[in-house]
C-alpha cells in the first residue's frame, strides 16, 4: 500500500545520516544556532564504527584535531571513550607525529549520543529519507519512508555504506547497511533521478572473535603509552587512562596463505561477484596474499572492541570468503588456534556520488543548498568523514543564513586538502588521507591545529569565549618564549661545557644565542632552560613543544611558507566563471574535457586536475592574461 | 554566443639582422598564403600544392614595381611549425629589401609579430613542448653547426629523457618515506634513511656532469668570447676586420683611436667567434680612452679565448710583458705580427717571459699566417668537446639555474642526514629537487615561467 505523506516540521538545515560525518554536520550547524533535525536509520547506531575501534593514525589523527579546533566533537568523544592511546612515528619529526587510540566502540556511539541529545537546536529522530524536495535544482527539504516531508534551507546527505549496501560472504549476497543494518535504497535512485552521476566502491571489514578463546602467550603485547596525550586541545592532562586495554600481535603464515589460495575460486574478490572499486591502500587479506606473493607472512593485530565485551576485532585481516573457509584460515594463527567466531568478516558494496560534482564547500553544483559528505563522497574512515561532516554542517548553516561558504585551503588544513583532492582530482576509489597527499605538511601538523584553526572555529561562532581566550594566551606566551631564546645568549662557561659535555655535545666556541643553541639536534628544549634559566611565564608542555618545533626546524617551516606564497598566487589567477573551453584553440581533448566537467576556480586548481598538462595551463593562462576568454554574452 | 578569438596573420623577419646572403620574412596564420599571393609575381600561391618552394618576384602591388627577386615557400597546416598555415620568403638579404618586403606584408594585412610569437603559437597550439621551444630559441641564435647539432639534440628530448630519469629514481624514494610515514607498523627507517642518501649522492653526480657541459652548451650558443689584444698599433684591429672580411673597425695609424669595445659574431672554420676588440690597453690621462681602457680590461677577464697580438718588428716592451702576464692563465694565442718587417722578437724571448704556446708567425696586412691563426682557434675549440657530440648539453641559462638550485637541494638533503634530521624533514628537500627537474622539462611548470620564457624569443620565430 502507497504510504501517505504529511507536512511535518520545518528547519534551517536538516542532516541525513547520523555516523560520523552527520554527527559532526549537526552539532556545527546546531551550535551555529540553526535550528536542526538530524534523522537517522537507527538510533541505536549514532556514530557507530562498523569497522576497526580506532580513532587516528598518520593524517586521520591531524584531522581530528582539526575538527577539534573548528568546535567539532569527534576529539572529545574519543578522549571521553579511548581504552588505548599510543603517539605514533615519535622517531620521525614533528610533522607526521601522530595519535591513535583504540576506542570503546559501544561508549563511543552512546556518549556521541548523548551529546548530540542534549545540544540545544538540535532534533535527533529515526527516519529513513527516501527522497529529496527539490524545485529547479534547489534543495527544499526530504521525505522519509514514513511519509513525513521536512522543510528546511539546507540539506546535508551523509548516507555512508548504506546507499544500496550489498553485503558479501562468500556466496553469499544481500542487500543490507553495514553490520546487518537497513539499507538505503530509494535515496540513491532518488539521486540518479535529479541527475547526479553515482558509482560503485567496496569496502570490508574482519572477523571478531571471542577474547576469552585467543591464546595470548602466542601473541606479542602492544601496549598503550604511559605518557599523558589527548585528540582534543580542551582535554586536560589529569584526565589520562591510567587503565589501559592492550592490543596483542601475531602473523599469518605459510598454511593461512595456501588456505587462502586454494580456496581463492570461492573469494567473490576473484569469483566475479564484487564489482564495486576496493581501498588499495587497505587491502583484503586475500587481495594481499596474491598481490604480494612473496611475503611469507602478513602482521595482524587483535584489537579489544571495548571494555564491556569479549569481542576482538582481527586487525588487518578483512575479508570477504565463506564463512567456512574464514574459520579455517583464523585457526591456522598463531594464537588463533580456538579462537570462537562472533562475527564473520564481509565485504560491502555502496553508491557514492562522484566528488568532483561537488564545491569546496560540499555543495553539489546539481542541485543547490544540497551538501554531501564522509563515505558517499568517496572517502573511507571515521576521521575523513568528520572533517567532511563539519565543513558541511558550516556551510549548510552558512546558507541558511544566507551567508557567504567557508572552505579551508590546501595550505591550511589536511581538511582543505582532503575536500580540494575530492573535487578537484574526484577519485578511482575509496579516498583515504595519506600525509603525502600534504604539501604543506610540515606546516600542517597535529601539534598546531589549535593555532592554525582556532580564530576561524571562534568567526563561526564554535568555539567558546573562554576557549578562544586560552588560545589567544597560548599565542602570546609563545611569541614572548621564542623572542626570549632569540634575545639570550649562552656564554661558553665552564658550567655550560661541563653540562655540554655530560651530554656528548660539541662544546661551545662562543657566545651563542639559546635559540641557535636548539637548532643543534641533540639539543632539547629543556637543556636550554637549564642553560639559560626558566622564563618567569607559565610555560606548559603544549607551549614547550610549539617553541621547540618552530625554533628547531625553522629552517625547513620556511621552505614551505615559501611554496605556500607561490600557491597563493596560483590561488590568485582566477578563471572567469562559464568559460567555454571548446572555443580555446590547443587544448588537448583530454584537458578540454576535464576541464570542462570540474571547471576549476583557479589555475592552481587546474594545475591539479589530472590530465591538463602545463601545456595547457600555459594556453589556458596566456589566453586568461590576454583578456581574450571566450566570454558568455 | 562565444566569442571565439581567431588569430590573426603574423609576420617578421626570422634571420638575424645583417647575417648571410638570403634573408627570410615569415608569415603565419589563416592569411598567409593570400597575403603573399597578394605581392608576389609567380605561380599562383593560392593553388599550389603545400610544401612547394616557388621562384618569382615581390612586387608593390599599386605600381607593379619589382621590389626582389625571392623564392617562397608555402606550408599549409597543420604540418608546419606553428600548426597555421605558413609562408617564407626567401630574398636577397640587405636590410633595404628585407625591410621593404615586411612593410608590404603589413601594409596588406599582417601584423607584426611580437618577440617570440611564432614560437609561442607552436606552444600553445600544441606543437612543442617548452624544452623543445627553449632549443628552437637555441636554434635560432646558433651559430654554427655543431651548435646546431646541440640544438637539435634537444629538440629530440636527450635532455628531456635525462631529467625524466632522474625524476623517476628520486620518485622512488620519495614513495618509500611516504610509506613508512602512513603505515608506521611497518618502518624501517634506517634502511630508507640509506636509500635516500645514496639517491640524493647518485643523483647530484648526474647534476654534476650535466652541469659540467654548460660552460660548452653556453659557449656553443653564445660564442667563445674571444678578446683580440695588444698594445696600441700591432695590428689588431687589422686581424679583426680580416675575420669579419668588413671594414667596421676604425683602422688608422694613430694609437689609440679603436676606442669602443666591437662585439661582432664569426664563423672560423666552424667555431663560433664572439670577437671582442679592445681599446688598446695601454696607460693614458685621456678620459674617454681611460674608459675604453677600463671596459677593455673587463672584457678580457671573462673571455674564453685570448688572442694576444705582438709586433714582432718592436722589442718586447713592459706593456707587452704585462700583457703576457696578466693572461697567462687564459686560454690564448700568441701572434708574432709584421714578420715583413725586421724581426726584433724571437720565439726564445717569449719563452724565457714564461709564455709556453708557440707563436704563430704573421703578416696579417700581407695576408700571412692568417690560416694558422684560423686552424689553432679550431684545434683550441674542438680539443675540448670533440668527444661530447653524443652527449646531452645544457646551454641555456634557465636550465643551468634549475639544475643548480636542484643540486642545492640535494645537498640540503645529505646536510640534514648527517645533522640527524628526522627523515620526513630531509624528504622536504628531496621533493623541492625533484620539483626543480620537473621545471626543466615543464613537467610542473610555474605560469611565470611561461611569461618569462616567451619574453625571452628573438622577433621572427
Ligand atoms: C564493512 C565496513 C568496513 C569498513 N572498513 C573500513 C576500513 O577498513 N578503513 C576505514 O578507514 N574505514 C572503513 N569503513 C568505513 C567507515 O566505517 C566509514 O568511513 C565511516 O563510518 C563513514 O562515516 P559516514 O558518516 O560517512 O557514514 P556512516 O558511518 O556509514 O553513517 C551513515 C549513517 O547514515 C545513515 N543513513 C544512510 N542512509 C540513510 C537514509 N536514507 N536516511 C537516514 N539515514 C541514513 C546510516 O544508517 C548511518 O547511520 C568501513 C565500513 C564498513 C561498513
Amino acid at each position: 500500500m502507497e504510504v501517505k505523506q504529511y507536512d511535518s516540521y520545518e528547519y534551517d538545515v536538516i542532516v541525513v545520516g547520523a555516523g560520523h560525518a552527520g554527527s559532526e554536520a549537526a552539532l556545527a550547524a546546531a551550535r551555529m544556532g540553526q535550528k536542526t533535525l538530524l534523522l537517522t536509520i537507527n538510533l541505536d547506531m549514532v556514530a557507530f564504527m562498523p569497522c576497526n575501534p580506532s580513532v587516528g593514525g598518520p593524517a586521520k589523527g591531524i584531522v581530528v584535531r582539526e575538527v577539534d579546533a573548528l568546535g567539532g566533537q569527534m576529539a572529545k568523544n574519543i578522549d571521553a571513550t579511548y581504552i588505548q592511546m599510543r603517539m605514533l612515528n615519535t622517531g620521525k619529526g614533528p610533522a607526521v607525529r601522530a595519535l591513535r587510540a583504540q576506542a570503546d566502540k559501544a561508549d563511543y556511539h552512546a556518549v556521541m549520543k548523548d551529546t548530540i541529545e542534549n545540544e540545544p537546536n538540535l532534533t535527533l529522530r529515526q527516519g529513513l529519507v527516501n527522497e529529496l524536495i527539490v524545485e529547479e535544482q534547489i534543495c527544499k527539504g526530504v521525505i522519509t519512508a514514513t511519509g513525513a516531508r521536512y522543510y528546511a534551507k539546507s540539506v546535508v546527505l551523509t548516507a555512508g555504506t548504506s546507499s544500496r549496501g550489498k553485503i558479501i560472504i562468500g556466496e553469499l549476497t544481500y542487500s543490507s547497511g553495514p553490520n546487518n543494518s537497513l539499507p538505503s535504497i530509494k535515496l540513491s535512485e532518488n539521486l540518479e533521478a535529479n541527475g547526479f552521476k553515482l558509482r560503485r566502491f567496496k569496502t570490508g571489514t574482519p572477523p571478531r572473535v571471542d577474547g576469552n578463546t585467543i591464546d595470548y602467550d602466542q601473541t606479542e603485547e602492544q601496549p598503550g603509552d604511559t605518557k599523558p596525550n589527548h585528540f582534543s586541545f580542551e582535554t586536560p592532562d589529569t584526565a589520562y587512562l591510567k587503565d589501559q586495554l592492550s592490543c596483542w600481535m601475531t602473523y599469518t603464515n605459510e598454511t593461512t596463505h595456501r588456505i587462502i589460495r586454494e580456496n581463492l575460486s570461492r573469494a567473490p574478490m576473484f569469483s566475479g561477484i564484487i564489482e564495486g572499486v576496493g581501498p588499495r591502500y587497505c587491502p583484503s587479506i586475500e587481495d594481499k596474499v596474491v598481490r604480494f606473493a612473496d611475503k611469507p607472512r602478513h602482521q595482524l593485530f587483535l584489537e579489544p572492541e571495548g571494555r564491556h565485551t569479549e569481542e576482538y576485532y582481527v586487525g588487518d585481516f578483512s575479508t570477504s570468503m565463506p564463512e567456512e573457509i574464514q574459520l579455517k584460515m583464523l585457526h591456522s594463527v598463531a594464537g588463533l588456534q580456538h579462537a570462537e567466531l562472533m562475527r564473520p568478516g564481509y565485504a560491502i558494496e555502496y553508491d557514492i556520488i562522484e566528488p568532483w560534482q561537488l564545491k569546496h564547500s560540499l555543495e553539489t553544483k546539481v542541485v543547490a543548498n544540497l551538501f554531501t559528505a564522509g563515505q558517499m563522497n568517496g572517502t573511507s574512515g571515521y576521521e575523513e568523514a568528520a572533517g567532511q561532516g563539519i565543513i558541511a554542517g558550516i556551510n549548510a548553516g552558512l546558507r541558511a543564513q544566507g551567508k557567504p561558504a567557508f572552505t579551508l585551503g590546501r595550505d591550511e588544513a589536511y581538511i582543505g586538502v582532503m575536500i580540494d583532492d575530492l573535487v578537484t582530482k574526484g577519485t578511482n576509489e575509496p579516498y583515504r588521507l595519506l600525509t603525502s597527499r600534504a604539501e604543506y605538511r610540515l606546516i600542517l601538523r597535529h601539534d598546531n591545529a589549535d593555532l592554525r584553526l582556532t580564530e576561524k572555529g571562534h568567526e563561526l561562532g564554535l568555539i567558546s569565549e573562554a576557549r578562544y581566550q586560552n588560545y589567544l594566551n597560548k599565542k602570546s606566551l609563545i611569541e614572548q618564549e621564542m623572542t626570549r631564546l632569540n634575545e639570550t645568549r649562552i656564554k661558553p662557561t665552564p658550567q655550560t661545557q661541563a653540562y655540554l659535555a655530560d651530554r656528548h655535545v660539541t662544546p661551545l666556541k662562543d657566545g651563542i644565542l639559546a635559540s641557535e643553541l636548539l637548532k643543534r639536534p641533540e639539543i632539547k628544549y629543556d637543556d636550554i632552560i637549564a642553560l639559560c634559566g626558566d622564563s618567569s611565564a607559565p610555560i606548559d608542555r603544549y607551549i614547550k613543544e610549539q617553541v621547540e618545533i618552530q625554533i628547531k626546524y625553522a629552517g625547513y617551516i620556511n621552505k614551505e611558507k615559501q611554496s605556500v606564497e607561490k600557491l597563493k598566487r596560483l590561488e590568485a589567477k582566477k578563471i572567469p566563471q562559464n568559460i567555454d573551453y571548446q572555443a580555446i584553440n590547443g587544448l588537448a581533448t583530454e584537458a578540454r574535457q576535464k576541464l570542462t566537467k570540474i571547471q576549476p576556480e583557479t589555475i592552481a586548481q587546474a594545475s591539479r586536475i589530472s590530465g591538463v598538462n602545463p601545456a595547457d595551463l600555459a594556453i589556458l593562462s596566456v589566453y586568461i592574461e590576454q583578456g581574450r576568454i571566450a566570454k558568455v554574452s | 554566443m562565444p566569442i571565439v578569438t581567431e588569430y590573426d596573420t603574423i609576420a617578421a623577419i626570422s634571420t638575424p639582422p645583417g647575417e648571410g646572403a638570403i634573408s627570410i620574412v615569415r608569415l603565419s596564420g589563416d592569411q598567409a598564403v593570400e597575403i603573399a599571393e597578394s605581392v608576389f609575381r609567380g605561380p599562383n600561391l593560392l593553388k599550389v600544392a603545400s610544401h612547394t618552394i616557388h621562384y618569382g618576384h615581390i612586387i608593390e602591388p599599386q605600381t607593379k614595381k619589382e621590389i626582389d627577386e625571392v623564392m617562397v615557400s608555402v606550408m599549409r597546416a597543420p604540418k608546419t611549425f606553428t600548426r597555421e598555415d605558413v609562408v617564407e620568403i626567401n630574398c636577397h638579404g640587405g636590410i633595404v629589401p628585407t625591410n621593404k618586403i615586411l612593410q608590404l606584408l603589413l601594409a596588406t594585412g599582417a601584423r607584426m609579430a611580437e618577440p617570440g610569437e611564432f614560437t609561442k603559437r607552436a606552444f600553445l597550439n600544441g606543437r612543442i613542448d617548452l624544452t623543445q621551444a627553449e632549443s628552437v630559441m637555441d636554434l635560432i641564435r646558433a651559430k654554427t653547426d655543431r651548435a646546431m647539432q646541440v640544438a637539435l639534440d634537444q629538440l629530440d628530448g636527450n635532455l628531456h629523457h635525462l631529467i625524466h630519469e632522474l625524476r623517476a629514481e628520486i620518485s622512488q624514494v620519495l614513495v618509500q618515506v611516504e610509506v613508512n610515514i602512513d603505515y608506521p607498523e611497518y618502518d624501517e627507517e634506517e634502511i630508507t634513511a640509506k636509500m635516500l642518501r645514496e639517491k640524493a649522492i647518485m643523483v647530484q653526480q648526474r647534476i654534476d656532469q650535466l652541469l659540467a657541459t654548460a660552460q660548452q652548451g653556453k659557449i656553443l650558443r653564445e660564442g667563445l668570447a674571444t678578446a683580440i689584444i695588444g698594445r696600441p698599433n700591432v695590428g689588431k684591429s687589422s686581424l679583426l676586420n680580416y675575420l669579419l672580411h668588413e671594414d667596421k673597425a676604425i683602422v688608422t695609424d694613430v694609437a689609440g683611436t679603436t676606442r669602443d669595445v666591437l662585439e661582432e659574431y664569426v664563423n672560423v672554420q666552424g667555431v663560433p667567434l664572439k670577437l671582442i676588440d679592445t681599446a688598446g690597453i695601454h696607460e693614458t690621462e685621456d678620459k674617454v680612452e681611460k674608459i675604453g681602457v677600463a671596459r677593455s680590461r673587463k672584457a678580457l677577464s671573462q673571455a674564453d679565448l685570448i688572442v694576444l697580438v705582438l709586433n714582432a718588428s718592436e722589442p718586447i716592451t713592459e706593456e707587452d710583458r704585462s700583457l703576457i702576464e696578466e693572461t697567462k692563465a687564459q686560454k690564448r694565442l700568441v701572434i708574432l705580427n709584421k714578420t715583413d718587417l725586421p724581426q726584433k722578437i724571437s720565439p726564445a724571448d717569449l719563452a724565457a717571459l714564461g709564455v709556453k704556446e708557440s707563436p704563430i708567425f704573421a703578416s696579417i696586412k700581407n695576408q700571412s699566417g692568417l690560416s694558422s691563426i684560423e686552424q689553432q682557434i679550431k684545434v683550441l675549440f674542438f680539443g675540448g668537446i670533440e668527444n661530447s657530440q653524443q652527449n646531452v648539453l645544457v646551454s641555456n641559462n634557465r636550465q643551468i639555474g634549475l639544475l643548480q638550485q636542484a643540486k642545492a637541494s640535494l645537498v640540503s638533503v645529505v646536510n640534514g642526514l648527517d645533522a640527524q634530521v628526522p627523515i620526513d624533514l630531509v624528504q622536504i628537500d628531496m621533493t623541492a629537487c625533484w620539483e626543480k627537474l620537473g621545471e626543466i622539462t615543464g613537467e610542473n611548470v610555474p605560469d611565470e615561467l611561461i611569461t618569462q620564457l616567451f619574453s625571452q624569443f628573438c622577433l621572427g620565430k
